[in-house]
């Protein structure tokens, strides 16, 4: 007997009880889905962790920390002065396997102004040309800052498109693209030329959504603007699109060494960042720098490398953990569909022992009904998991619409394939036990059966 | 040599303490083209006879020989190719499979002997041609009367085309006139040249049959040989050693 009749044959035995065998196939329909559903949603998480850490400057890019003055140097804490341009200079001199070093100044509390519109900026902040690749800008309009700008302090800025969306309008709500090259804004009430624009950084997942509301204008014309915001995307996303910079000198002279505590102008940089030229070269680069830092800050450890392999170990550990937990719910609903399958493959052999009988008696080997039995077991373990892989595409649409997120979960081939074969899995070991039954079954008793 | 050669075999059913001799210590020969009757009254061990015979049941003791292979020690296996190869089986109560329309079943034997779909619908269809039945072939076995199931399970026991054929009662559940009918066709295979062995316990039944044999209480009681007779006399042989000595 071939395999295709044994699988005609057991699909006919399927199909011959619909509801039963839908019945039968629910746990794993429902293990089916929550598997894919479940490694969907933490592709998605994934997804945007990795967009996340790409928005913030990528995976090469290394934080100068400021720490706490370690205990054993406690007498020295009134000597440290924090993360200063002393230390920018010092490394840019003495630590050449450094290749990339941003300083940044960050004005707080501010407000951007223009005639009677304003928005608060995630980041205000003084930097070098340096910050452009080190948090991975891209200058779609204008230009950057030049040295004279630094070294004349000029009242000059580049803002992201967030910026000029709240002042100048959006391109979703104006109906065009507008680049406020050369006009003016007030950073605290200090005049400010904006000589550049970012592109708009978002997700993929925004992208998309964006180009298919662009195919079709006219649907949502009548409703309310989607306003733009927290609400939806990714949050670094949003964070990056709603950055000002200005020359480093500028925020020092215009308004750090303006507003210092007691008149004393605070020279302390907000942080300095720093990329090494390979991620090879990251463990003797940072060593080079925790040299000079040592010698700049007279052996006072006050400061600390945060590198985004760290992050990256968080993020992955992360990773691990839900899939781990959603692999074992998954696993167990397919265990409880097992059983169920085992029971319902006991309860047709029960029925069918006088058919089992008239098969051996016309020549059935023990194997041929032992194949018949876990190839029927099989198949509605598989027919049971493509419409488990179905309903998981339901299950994410309407994940998707009750709860939208940035990270959008995203169905994997691989995760299907897992699914998939580990419900055969689950067929072939739930149908082992009757099928066995079946075949050992003596002909003579089995004709008999009433 | 003969088709099946039955040396000294006994199959005893041990229930707790009682020991049941369902058949005890029976030799027969049984040659090619023969049409035999196994009669007895109920509980005498006809069936049992029957399924040791056909490769359903092994003996306790004794051994079998079915054309040439001894199938009194194979293994279940072995006996599930003869039964698929070389016997026909016909039962009382017809044993089709409901689901199935009556060629599927016909089909059913050549699907465990792994002949190819058309040439199985073929083969099926000309069995059931051969027992009037052709046009009943889509029908499902609920739909047709006893008499036309017993003829959809005959075309069956047929369509792989067996050394022996096996019928334990085959008329039991039909009323008589059906009977008749396919006592007939029994007779018109067995005129083609079919090895037949019919277990009923009605002697107007047996008395169709060339040769009949007894059976009382697990042991064969007398067997009358019409074809060595030649005479509607019964001719008495008391053991196959008597029958192959004449
Ligand atoms: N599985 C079994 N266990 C115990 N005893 C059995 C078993 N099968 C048959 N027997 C006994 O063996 C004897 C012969 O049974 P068998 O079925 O061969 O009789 P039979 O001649 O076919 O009767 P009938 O005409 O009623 O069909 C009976 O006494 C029966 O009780
Ligand atoms: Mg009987």
């Amino acid at each position: 007997m071939n395999l295709f009749t044994t699988i005609f044959v057991g699909l006919k035995e399927v199909w011959a009880h619909k509801f039963r065998s839908l019945l039968t196939m629910l746990g794993i329909i429902l293990g089916v889905a929550s598997l894919v559903g479940m490694a969907a949603i933490i592709k998605g998480m994934e997804n945007g962790m990795r967009e996340t850490m790409v928005a913030m400057g990528g995976a090469d890019k290394v934080l100068l920390e400021q720490q706490e003055v370690p205990s054993e140097q406690e007498h020295l804490a009134d000597q440290a002065r924090g993360r200063t341009m002393t230390d920018v200079f010092a490394l840019r001199e003495s630590a050449p396997l450094i290749r990339l070093i941003s300083p940044e100044m960050e004005v707080r509390n501010v407000t951007l102004t223009r005639g009677d519109k304003m928005v608060s900026p995630s980041e205000c902040v003084g930097v070098w040309p340096a910050v452009l690749d080190m948090n991975l800008h891209t200058l779609q309009y204008g230009r950057f800052f030049t040295s004279l700008d630094e070294e004349n302090a000029n009242a000059v800025c580049v803002i992201g498109t967030a910026i000029r969306d709240e002042l100048f309008g959006s391109p979703e709500r104006v109906g065009r693209e507008i680049v406020p090259l050369g006009e003016l804004i007030f950073i605290n009430s200090q005049p400010f030329t904006i000589v550049g624009m970012f592109e708009h950084y978002e997700g993929e997942q925004e992208k998309k959504q964006r180009e298919q509301a662009r195919k079709q204008p006219q649907v949502q014309a009548a409703g309310p603007s989607r306003a733009r915001g927290w609400g939806r995307g990714n949050w670094a996303f949003t964070r990056k699109n709603l950055t000002v910079y200005m020359p480093l000198n500028t925020a020092w002279l215009r308004f750090r060494a303006a507003a210092g505590q007691d008149g004393v102008p605070d020279p302390r940089l907000s942080d300095i960042d720093l990329k090494v030229a390979s991620l090879e070269e990251l463990e003797t680069g940072l060593q080079q720098a925790r040299n000079v830092l040592m010698s700049t800050r007279r052996g006072i450890e006050d400061f600390n490398f945060r590198t985004q392999e760290n992050q990256l170990d968080t993020i992955n550990q992360q990773i691990r953990n839900a899939r781990m937990s959603g692999g074992i719910i998954a696993a167990i609903s397919l265990l409880v569909g097992g059983i169920g399958i085992m029971n319902i493959m006991l309860a047709s052999i029960n029925e069918r022992i006088r058919e089992i009988g008239i098969c051996k008696a016309v020549g059935a080997t023990g194997l041929a009904v032992f194949t018949q039995v876990l190839v029927e077991s099989v198949v509605i373990a598989l027919v049971g998991a493509l419409m488990g892989v179905g309903v998981s595409f339901g299950f994410v649409k309407v994940l998707g619409q009750i709860a939208p997120t940035a990270n959008s979960p995203v169905i994997t081939p691989i995760a299907m394939m897992v699914a998939v074969a580990f419900s055969a899995a689950v067929g072939i070991i739930a149908g082992l036990f009757p099928a066995v039954k079946a075949a050992k079954l003596d002909p003579i008793q089995a004709l008999r059966y009433e | 040599m003969s088709l099946v050669e039955l040396r000294n075999v006994s199959k005893i059913y041990r229930l707790g303490e009682e020991e049941i001799r369902a058949l005890d210590d029976v030799s027969l020969d049984i040659d090619e083209g023969e049409f035999i009757s196994i009669i007895g009254p109920s509980g005498s061990g006809k069936s049992t006879l029957m399924h040791i015979l056909g490769c359903l049941d092994s003996p306790t003791r004794g051994t079998i020989k079915l054309d040439g292979v001894m199938i009194h020690d194979a293994s279940a296996r072995q006996l599930a190719t003869m039964r698929n190869r070389k016997i026909g089986f016909v039962f009382q109560f017809f044993n089709l499979l409901p689901k199935l329309s009556v060629v599927q079943n016909v089909e059913l034997p050549m699907i465990y002997s792994g002949v190819s779909g058309r040439e199985r619908r073929e083969r099926a269809m000309a069995s059931l041609e051969a027992v009037g039945m052709a046009n009943r072939a889509k029908h499902r076995p609920s739909q047709l009367s006893g008499g036309q199931q017993q003829r959809a399970a005959i075309a069956r026991a047929l369509v792989n085309g067996p050394k022996i054929v096996f019928a334990d009662e085959p008329t039991g559940n039909l009323d008589s006139h059906t009977g008749e009918a396919i006592l007939s066709l029994f007779r018109k295979l067995s005129t083609e040249g079919r090895t037949i062995v019919l277990v009923t316990h009605d002697p107007e039944i047996a008395a169709v049959t060339p040769r009949r044999i007894e059976i009382r209480d697990g042991k064969i009681a007398e067997k009358v040989d019409l074809t060595l007779a030649g005479l509607d006399r019964p001719h008495v042989v008391r053991s196959p050693e008597d029958k192959l000595a004449s």
